[in-house]
């Protein structure tokens, strides 16, 4: 079974799961939450639509080499630092995020920078803000979250230097 | 039903930067590497867009059937660290991707969560959740980073909630202003 596909059934099984209850509670608890979500989904797809069919052309101006030279010879706080940008800067979904960081460790990049880049991608990747946080979540949410999400993979690179791992 | 501006800043800045990118584009590949890219985003778009919908309906069944008084009781401002670590632990079995995480966050905002407690879920998703981790970074990073990485990452969701409060009720000490 693809991952994919096992997205997709825990996915609606959830949605199922929660319909239900609402069910249970009666039928106006569930029209009203179906009209609520659709009137979102309708809300949030063109926003979505942008985000999505755009994020083709930043990811074509900011190719993956460009973010590899970033984190490969620096190392110590400098190299946490320019990893961090490199996080915040990386475009693309997943496979493109954690195959830099592969990268970078192949070629000598220390574990605590890539570390930090991950953890930095993770948070604060602007195209997944963009594309996926912005539409969905109150912007003055987003920008706050983002904005106190920044100390952490400095906070994360100094633990892997201290214990020393991976 | 929460009210939106039809046009926000935040739009309107992607939608800028997508223009600029696209012209150069344009410029480098030509109209073919436009339509290539354009092409490949609108196979994207559709298979996303199901999964869209059911993360509209999930927030919107999960802000329906949630005790509004509960939860601000739970994860509220005054919820303490406990709110904090149940925002963690929520954000850290939340099944699915993007198109979940934010819409059930979005709607514990409107039945009475705090920034802090929500930032602390969203962050646990992104960096604690389990489908990125399993799906993706254990193929391409490997078992051991993976792992380690992880077990740095634990603190984070808790200490990003609770700075989010620190700096929250500083920024707005009258609460947050209604846009």
């Amino acid at each position: 079974m693809s991952a994919a596909l096992l997205i997709d059934i825990l996915l609606w099984g959830s949605v199922a799961a929660v319909g239900f209850i609402a069910w249970r509670r009666g039928r106006v608890v569930l029209v009203s939450s179906l009209r609520e979500g659709s009137l979102e989904f309708i809300n949030i797809v063109p926003r979505i639509a942008l985000g999505v069919i755009g994020s083709g052309y930043i990811a074509a101006v900011i190719p993956a080499e460009v973010i590899t030279g970033w984190l490969g010879p620096n190392s110590g706080w400098l190299g946490v630092l320019t990893a961090v940008i490199a996080g915040a800067a990386t475009p693309g979904g997943p496979v493109v995020g954690f195959s830099i960081g592969a990268v970078a460790l192949k070629v000598g990049g220390g574990p605590p920078q890539v570390i930090a880049y991950v953890v930095a991608w993770a948070l604060f990747a602007f195209q997944r803000l963009i594309l996926w946080e912005i539409p969905f979540m109150p912007a003055r949410f987003v920008w706050f979250r983002a904005a106190v999400s920044v100390p952490f993979p400095f906070l994360a690179a100094a633990i892997a230097m201290a214990i020393g791992k991976p | 039903m929460r009210v939106r501006k039809p046009i926000s800043w935040s739009m309107l800045f992607i939608a800028v930067l997508v223009v600029v990118s696209a012209t150069l584009v344009y410029r480098r590949d030509g109209i073919g590497g436009v339509l290539e890219i354009l092409t490949h985003d609108l196979t994207l778009f559709g298979g996303i867009l199901p999964r869209v919908l059911a993360g509209c309906l999930l927030g919107a069944f999960i802000a329906e059937i949630l005790p509004h008084e509960k939860v601000s009781r739970s994860l509220g401002p005054k919820s303490g660290l406990k709110g904090l670590l149940i925002g963690t632990a929520f954000g850290a079995i939340l099944p699915g991707g993007p198109f979940t995480a934010y819409p059930v966050a979005a709607a514990l905002l409107t039945v009475g969560a705090d920034f802090g407690a929500t930032i602390a879920m969203v962050v646990s998703w992104t960096l604690i959740g389990y489908g990125r981790a399993v799906a993706w970074e254990l193929p391409i990073l490997g078992v051991d980073f993976t792992i380690w990485r992880i077990v740095i990452a634990l603190p984070i969701p808790v200490l990003a909630g609770a700075l989010g409060r620190f700096v929250f009720v500083r920024m707005y000490p009258k609460g947050e202003p209604q846009p």
